[in-house]
């Protein structure tokens, strides 16, 4: 309030039907659209789109799994178990040698009956570039062997190290994001829905719907949604597909989450139901469904969004530590949660510390779906201060 | 407030009974009952199964009757605190959890008394010294907080304590005091055991304490009223703790509906990881094992945790802001 404008008082007479004039900067801020207000604002909290850059980036990874990484799915290096992680280098002894791994030399350590890798300073192992590689079926459509990275040529490429049949376990965190990143998805989605269509009819009609579905929702809320998880899940049949499995354990995780979503609909439709649009649009003779689909819903569509977006991490969590216990995913389906199952033998993990890896990728994903879903939220409400 | 009791009483039981069907009906959702895994068991090692066995457990567990019927033996049993025995343990449910209820009991409640005493202050940090470094520096922390996942923390932490002190957190208590009767000694031991999962399952939740706890005191710090209170001359202290901050710990107590679920789920987690022999591992083993008493007694025990927990929290708002007793809660 320090430098305020000096007073000022035109001579002009007034004219009620003067119009004023915006310049063009000015008159795209004032007709830009709701959405396009959300992106101004989202734009300007700086976490969240490092986030959704992040969250972009992790996405189009699934697109292209098999490129990205170095080895497929289930090849197995069977000289190289539990081979440590390489360190990638571009130097050797003061000389730049470009992006290069040192060879490994493997030992039996007799008296510890302990596998023992070290590094072979005399073997360099240059990283090839969009190489041939691992024949896979890209997309389950055509046939490709074309990689990002590869080994040198019988060398080996072990970012993260191996698991205890040898498998690369940068390749398997590659693969495994395609299913973690997908399972929360699908299972919002499916929560999504239930949670509109049931607030959505709870704080319309109100009266015996409302108090029934808020029952139900308490209900739901009572059991704790970790054992209600686990008791769904341990009744997936044993003689399912794993793929089977996959989608039972997102309809488990999309049915026990939906009753937050469908209590923030129901209580915003409380309100909104009595405003005069609604009204109007009730004496033109629309159908209950259309004015919430069509005239109510969009009003706080963006709200639900950010809700969801902040779901979505719990679900990702639901997943990996279903998984963890056994409960959830089974190999040879891969989420970041089966690769954690090898971490859960701590001896293991003493001698092998790089199994736990596989939990960095989900505490990353997860602290981005909650600053970008947080920016979310702030950006929802545009016309707010 | 007489009025107001009676009826939440009455909703609470409801939605107990609600809650114990739904878990039957979960736990009898797989295909086959312990009985069928069990005799198919004993065939596989070649043994010979004895009919006399096999119906002497079909009568003493119900597996004849329909769902419904069994259901029916089985809460009739729990109201009149029976809650049936384990086929797994042989042994009356309540003998296998009565230990473990004690015991979950205890963690639950210091794992949200760790929230409040480590939120509390935080809190009121944060939101008396907004944008400060503090308050930057404990916000990054708390968010970092909210997103690990507890059993990721839990392993992590273990792996560290095994790998740099060599103590390994895991157990109840140190193994020398297994067995024992009661002392000091095994007291401490057993203690000293809680810290690293009272602070591991309290971490997301503490975090999340703070923000609301931030949050709501900044709302109110921006009140007419406290502008008033210090153009009078209140001290800023004074102020603080008379007014804004009583209004700000509404959330303390109203969350615990949100919090009991959560800590609750929690505990059942980590509790597997870090082998406690809490709710966590039992139920896992009773879930795969389709040892539905014993399951089935788990599910509502949790659930009856919390449904209480979200009673007690709103009796005591009820007690502390008119607002909500007087108009009942429902009604608009």
């Amino acid at each position: 309030m320090n430098n305020r404008l000096e007073h000022y008082v035109s001579q002009d007479p007034f004219n009620p039907m003067e119009v004023e004039k915006l310049s063009p900067e000015q008159e795209k801020f004032y007709m830009a659209s709701q959405w396009r207000m959300m992106w101004w604002r989202l734009k300007r909290h700086k976490l969240a789109v490092w986030s959704g850059i992040v969250l972009l980036v992790l996405y189009t990874s699934i697109l292209f799994s098999e490129v990205i990484a170095p080895y497929n799915l289930q090849t197995r290096n069977p000289d190289f178990i539990f081979a440590p992680p390489q360190s990638i280098n571009l130097f050797h002894e003061g000389k730049f040698m470009g992006p290069f791994v040192y060879g490994l030399n493997y030992k039996l350590n007799m008296d510890t009956l302990r596998r023992e890798y070290t590094e072979n300073r005399n073997s360099i192992q240059p990283i090839r570039f969009f190489c041939r590689a691992d024949g896979y079926k890209f997309w389950q459509l055509f046939h490709s062997d074309v990689h990002l990275l590869c080994p040198a040529k019988d060398g080996t490429l072990f970012i993260f190290g191996t698991d205890r049949l040898g498998r690369d376990i940068w390749s398997r965190i590659v693969y495994g994001t395609r299913i973690s990143l997908t399972v929360g998805l699908v299972g919002i989605l499916l929560s999504f829905l239930i949670g509109i269509s049931v607030g959505g009819a709870a704080g319309y009609f109100g009266g015996w719907v409302d108090s029934l579905s808020q029952r139900l929702i308490e209900i739901l809320r009572s059991i704790p949604e970790l054992p209600l998880w686990m008791g769904l899940s341990a009744a997936l049949p044993v003689s399912w597909s794993p793929l089977a499995v996959f989608f039972g354990l997102t309809l488990i995780l999309g049915l026990v989450d939906w009753p937050g979503l469908a209590r923030a609909v129901r209580s915003k439709l409380l309100s909104l139901r009595e405003e005069d649009y609604c009204t109007a649009a009730e004496l033109l003779g629309a159908s209950p469904q259309r004015i919430i689909y069509r005239h109510l819903l969009p009003n706080f569509m963006s709200h639900l969004i950010a809700s969801a977006t902040l779901s979505i991490p719990s679900m990702i969590l639901a997943e990996t530590a279903l998984s963890f216990l056994g409960l959830g995913l089974r190999p040879p389906i891969t989420s970041w949660g089966v690769l954690l199952v090898e971490a859960q033998n701590l001896e293991a993990v003493e001698l092998y510390p790089w199994l736990l890896i596989p939990a960095i990728p989900v505490i990353i994903t997860v602290l981005a779906f909650n600053f970008f879903g947080d920016g979310l939220r702030d950006a929802a409400d545009p016309y707010k201060a | 407030m007489f009025d107001y009791f009676v009826k939440r009483i009455l909703v609470m039981v409801l939605t107990l009974l609600v809650v114990s069907a739904l878990v039957f009906i979960v736990i009898q959702l797989p295909e086959g009952d312990y009985l069928t895994s069990y005799i198919a068991e004993l065939e596989s090692q070649g043994e010979s199964v004895d009919p006399q066995k096999i119906k002497y457990l079909k009568e003493e567990f119900n597996l004849d009757y329909p769902i419904w019927q069994q259901y029916l033996i089985w809460i009739s049993g729990v109201v009149q605190g029976d809650l049936g025995r384990s086929i797994e343990y042989d042994m009356p449910v309540v003998d296998v959890i009565g230990e473990v209820f004690l015991f979950a009991v205890v963690l639950n409640a210091s794992v949200i008394l760790f929230i409040y005493v480590v939120a509390f202050p935080i809190g009121v940090y944060s939101a008396t010294n907004q944008y400060s470094w503090g308050d930057h520096g404990l916000t990054f922390i708390g968010f970092i907080g909210l997103a690990t996942p507890n059993f990721l923390l839990a392993l992590i932490l273990m792996f560290l304590a095994k790998k740099y002190f060599g103590i390994s957190m895991g157990g109840l208590m140190d193994p020398e005091f297994e067995g024992q009767p009661w002392t000091l000694s095994k007291t401490i031991s057993i203690l000293e055991h809680l810290i690293v999962p009272v602070i591991v399952i309290g971490t997301s939740g503490t975090a999340g304490m703070i923000r609301r706890l931030r949050a709501n005191l900044l709302d109110e710090l921006h009140k007419q009223y406290v502008i008033t209170a210090k153009a009078k001359g209140l001290s800023s202290k004074r102020l603080l703790v008379k007014y804004p901050l009583r209004m700000a710990l509404n959330p303390f107590i109203a969350d615990i509906g949100n919090l009991l679920p959560q800590v609750v789920s929690g505990s059942v987690i980590v509790a597997v990881i870090l082998d406690l022999p809490t709710t966590g591992p039992l139920l896992l083993d009773a879930l795969r094992n389709q040892d539905t008493y014993l399951a089935g007694s788990f599910l509502l025990f949790v659930s009856l945790l919390t449904v209480v927990g979200m009673f007690l929290s709103d009796l005591l708002l009820a007690v502390l802001d008119p607002r909500i007793r007087l108009t009942g809660g429902a009604e608009k």
